[in-house]
């Protein structure tokens, strides 16, 4: 199955009934996947107008406590970023895709990795976070989603799944699990009183600062648990390891093959994959700059992740960096010939 | 046993299916297998190509670098990737669109005329089938074995029909000598 496909077929699992999207390719099978099933499944799929429109859509969705997706690439999401703003304001879970291509502008429809700043930084205004899950197989994907949908309503967030034109395009076999979606009852969601409650009211405007200011000391208490509850990443052989890579999703792959070589050669190589970009998996970082001799981190951009590698790090290890960019994919050789530039 | 395959030609051609058969094939054989495709705006004359790994081992760089195995198309894919083939390693080129003199040592070349034989067969696009064919010539016997099965999950269902024109094509490959 294709990583588009996989994204739309366990969100349909997840019980996501609604999904509202804009074509824009690498990441168009999703839509057209939602588009085929969901009429079958007593679903809603919408085709909006824009992308703006779109993510509007799942705004008000979300508020009728649905569970709700939207997808997109890269310039689909900055034109999504404000109603993102306005959905974390009004504290409402919802899943929102980007398989990224290429960019700054319209950019490229290659695989790239340069919008991880817009990602876990905020792309829309305000004091907010957003669960970033960052997959490197299909199989991933597919669990990455479910998590996305119960992650969302735990904490009523958005959360975003980070692939690339990679993953969404490559085929690899899945296994659907066999579990129930999660399905909390959202009491406070506006879906109709029956006139035995008073209304729900969603919002996300607040004019009196200080109302609005605990609101947003509330939602920083929520990110702070999600920070220390939710981080996600995976390790290789780090306890030993002179030089340590870091890389995520489908980079994280091509790197595996340049630390498999340099295993066989002899260097003392080790692999962290950040699964969650936020919250960032800064403790083991840390933990590893104490002992390596150096990190590097690789990226498919000009280096964005690197910044909170170097943070986490505190300056305790030198923190080397390699990367491609606008849709040119790192080579395992050329990863390996910067390994062995720093052992 | 691990066969990285690059697939390599024109749009229409087939490139992606016959990369999809191999990426089934080794599923029903409970192999691990990756299908990376080019993508964009390549179909119908542009290139076309697309990277399959087939593994008993679990995959990690879903990009072919250097293929074990190269079925390629067309020649100015021949001329882009045949110095990539790794040593020991295979390249099955259609000699009726390359016509091109070309060996190394350490690398197996087999030229198979395959557009015109799919052209006698009355259907030119089964060239892939053909080349297809003779790369399983070079495996175990048991993926020839199952190619049915892999081709019954990858062909659409409204295309069911040319099932067994296709694997027709294949046996061709396959017996090609």
């Amino acid at each position: 199955m294709k990583g588009n496909e996989a994204i739309a077929e366990a969100a349909i699992r997840a019980n996501c009934k609604h999904f509202f999207g804009y074509p824009i390719t690498p990441q168009t099978e999703i839509s057209a996947y939602m588009a085929k099933r969901m009429p079958r499944i007593g679903g809603v799929f919408l085709q909006a107008e824009s992308e703006v429109a779109a993510i509007n859509m799942v705004y008000g969705a979300a508020g009728a406590g649905v569970r709700v997706m939207t997808s997109s690439s890269s310039p689909g999401i900055s034109l999504k970023a404000e109603g993102i703003s306005y959905i974390a304001g009004a504290d409402l879970p919802c899943v929102i895709v980007n398989i990224v291509r290429g960019g700054p502008g319209l950019g490229g429809i290659q695989p790239a990795q340069s919008d991880y700043f817009q990602a876990v930084k905020g792309a829309g205004h305000g004091d907010y976070k957003m669960i970033v899950l960052a997959p490197s197989s299909v199989q991933e994907v597919v669990d990455c989603t479910f998590d996305a949908f119960d992650l969302a309503d735990k904490y009523r967030v958005p959360v975003m799944i980070l692939g690339d034109g990679m993953l969404g395009q490559m085929m690899e076999p899945v296994v659907f699990p066999e579990k129930s979606p999660k399905c909390e009852q959202k009491d406070w969601a506006t879906c109709g009183t029956k006139n035995k409650r008073k209304p729900n009211i969603i919002n996300s405007l607040y004019i009196e600062p200080q109302d609005l200011e605990r609101l947003i000391i509330a939602r920083q208490q929520r990110y702070n648990a999600i920070a220390e509850k939710e981080v996600r990443f995976e390790k290789e052989n780090i306890e030993d390891a002179d030089i340590v890579l870091v890389a995520y999703g489908t980079t994280a792959r091509i790197v595996k093959a340049a630390y498999e070589k340099a295993r066989k050669n002899g260097i003392k190589a080790g692999i962290i994959r950040p699964i969650t970009l936020w919250p960032f998996p800064e403790k083991i970082i840390a933990e590893t700059a104490q002992r390596a001799k150096a990190i590097v981190c690789v990226e498919m951009s000009m280096g964005q992740m690197v910044e909170d590698v170097r943070l986490a790090t505190g300056g305790a290890c030198p923190v080397g960096f390699y990367g491609r960019a606008g849709g040119m994919v790192p080579e395992p050789e050329a990863i390996y010939d910067v390994i062995r530039r720093y052992v | 046993m691990t066969r990285e395959i690059l697939i390599a030609g024109f749009g229409g051609q087939g490139i992606l299916f016959g990369g999809k058969a191999l990426a089934y094939l080794g599923m029903v054989n409970n192999l691990e297998v990756s299908w990376l495709p080019s993508y964009g705006p390549e179909m119908r004359g542009g290139t076309a190509n697309c990277h399959v790994i087939i593994s008993d081992k679990p995959i990690g760089s879903p990009i072919v670098v250097s293929p074990t195995d190269l079925i390629v198309m067309n020649l100015p894919s021949f001329e882009k990737f045949k110095k990539n083939v790794a040593k020991g390693g295979n390249i099955f080129a259609d000699s009726s669109l390359i016509d091109k003199v070309w060996s190394r040592k350490g690398i197996n070349k087999y030229d198979i005329p395959a557009t015109q034989m799919a052209s006698e067969m009355g259907n030119s696009k089964l060239a892939n089938m053909i080349l297809l064919g003779k790369m399983l010539s070079t495996m175990d016997s048991v993926f020839m074995e199952t190619i049915k099965k892999a081709l019954e999950m990858s062909i659409p269902p409204s295309k069911m029909h040319l099932l067994d024109i296709n694997l027709k094509a294949i046996e061709a490959g396959f017996n090609y000598n």
